[in-house]
């Protein structure tokens, strides 16, 4: 049995990543301390089946994620769609160039791309359905790989990268939507 | 796997870019495993192909350095302080526990 008083000492480390996760699950602070929160109270009564020398971090993920979809999610029942039909490769780039064969080197785009504020992120991200949510967190927030993710949320790792795929569409075409009623993209728009 | 739609070059070349020699991808193929590459899911042979196109394309770099910021965006606008209560309390709680647990 792994030692439960190692647990503090080793766990706390990673409460600001799960409570950054917890945040854009819930989409509310106060849901989010509890879930924090409750994912340590399990994941220290469970430490025993924690096996010492595995990925502590994703182990304390896949609690987490358990934990939000068993208790948080039923509250919401939103649907599982991402209607990212028509949205192309490379959406977000092609919104934000004005001219399409501009220069090369930190382009204009990417300078467009730091007008993007926090809250613009963040509420693009929450803007996802869940499942698609979570998977893009996982990666390109917490920077786990596909067999992590696959670890954590529970599902084969060909329905990790459908998701991954099809929930970075979704966050670009937010990102447009956002960008849009900002004026981030309204020149490329008119080109197109 | 073998040219797609009407065989333009590239999603992003737009100026005719040239069709790549044998054994070289095209813009299309390379952009499709792009975000493989970006999450290093790829095997070497894969990597070292997409390399040797990125190296020689401009349309693509500027592709692949744009969707590359983009990670970066989302990860570093996405960081959330964590309230002092909040540790204060997972604390209390733990502490709670492990002293029912000795009981």
């Amino acid at each position: 049995m792994a030692d439960q008083e190692q647990f503090s000492d080793l766990a706390m480390e990673y409460m600001s990543a799960l409570y950054t996760a917890a945040l854009r699950m819930t989409r509310n602070p106060a849901d989010a301390e509890d879930l924090v929160q409750e994912t340590y109270l399990k994941a220290y009564r469970a430490f025993g089946s924690f096996e010492a020398g595995t990925n502590l971090k994703a182990w304390l993920y896949r609690i987490l994620t358990n934990t939000y979809i068993n208790t948080y999610r039923a509250k919401k029942r939103r649907p599982e769609i991402a209607d990212v039909e028509d949205v192309e490769d490379l959406y977000l780039y092609h919104h934000l160039a004005g001219d399409p064969s501009a220069g090369l080197g930190r382009s204009a785009e990417d300078e467009a791309l730091d007008r993007f504020t926090d809250t613009d992120v963040k509420a693009a991200i929450e803007s996802l359905p869940d499942s698609f949510r979570i998977a893009v967190l996982l990666a390109d927030v917490e920077g786990f790989s596909y067999k992590e993710i696959a670890e954590i949320t529970d599902v084969p790792i060909g329905t990790v990268m459908s998701r991954i795929h099809r929930g970075r569409k979704a966050l670009q075409k937010a990102l447009v939507d956002v960008g849009r009623a900002r004026g981030l993209v309204s020149v490329a728009e008119e080109s197109r | 796997m073998g040219h797609q739609g009407d065989g333009e070059p590239g999603p992003v070349a737009g100026a005719g870019a040239p069709e790549p020699p044998a054994g070289f991808l095209s813009c299309d193929q390379t952009i499709e495993r792009l975000y493989y590459y970006l999450d290093g899911e790829l095997t070497e042979q894969r990597r070292i192909e997409i390399t040797r196109h990125l190296d020689l394309c401009g349309p693509c770099v500027g592709a692949y350095g744009f969707e590359q910021e983009l990670r970066r965006l989302v990860a570093n606008r996405c960081q959330d302080h964590v309230p002092d209560a909040l540790r204060d309390r997972v604390a209390r709680a733990l502490r709670e526990e492990s002293a029912t647990a000795a009981d």
